[in-house]
């Protein structure tokens, strides 16, 4: 089980940042096809995000699945809302929806 | 059983109208997760009037459930497709 400092790390960032992806590797070098099609999905929605690499910290890589009762990475997080991981994103761009709600929470994007 | 089996059996409980699982181990050896006997990465599409009603984030935490044994026992990705039969 991981402590209430992990669960308070991921609160602050997600609080702090309006849209953070929790990732195997950096937004440079995603080191998992699976966070690699999410960075590129909002990158080519030209979404300014925190990418959090969970490789580089494995409290984080296991408080994550427990924050979210979600048991894979990456994970979407958009105003301190938990949006899914890799196929939601995917699918949520495909049909529009995530276009539909960055502009619903007021988060700039080009695409 | 092999572990696709074990998904597949597990997945019955949603009176699938159609249900996929594939292995995609192969084209992750090597990768982070994967091992050597494979079983690892799967996908999964699932067609059921059970997801009637539910968000996408819904949908998915039902299926993560249901196999949250197979989660445990090694499988490290899953990707899924789950729609109502009326999405198609």
């Amino acid at each position: 089980m991981s402590d209430n400092t992990v669960f308070d790390r991921i609160k602050s960032d997600i609080e702090a940042n309006n849209v953070v992806l929790y990732m195997k590797g950096t937004p440079a070098f995603p080191q998992c096809g699976f966070s690699s099609l999410a960075v590129q999905v909002l990158t080519h929605m030209g979404v300014k995000f925190k990418g959090v690499d969970v490789l580089s910290d494995s409290s984080i890589r296991q408080g994550i699945k427990e924050f979210a009762s979600w048991p894979t990475i990456p994970q979407l997080y958009v105003k301190g809302e938990f949006i899914g991981g890799s196929d939601i994103i995917r699918d949520m761009y495909q049909t529009g929806d995530l276009a539909k709600l960055l502009a619903e929470k007021g988060v700039e994007h080009t695409a | 059983m092999s572990m696709a089996d074990r998904i597949r059996e597990k997945l019955a409980s949603l009176a699938p109208h159609a249900l996929s699982v594939t292995d995609d181990s192969g084209k992750h050896a090597g990768h982070v997760g994967a091992k050597p006997g494979g079983e690892t990465h799967f996908s999964v599409a699932v067609v059921s009037d059970r997801f009637a009603g539910m968000s996408r984030v819904e949908r998915y935490r039902l299926v993560h459930a249901l196999l949250d044994g197979e989660l445990r026992d090694g499988v490290h990705a899953l990707s899924l497709a789950l729609k109502t039969p009326q999405e198609l």
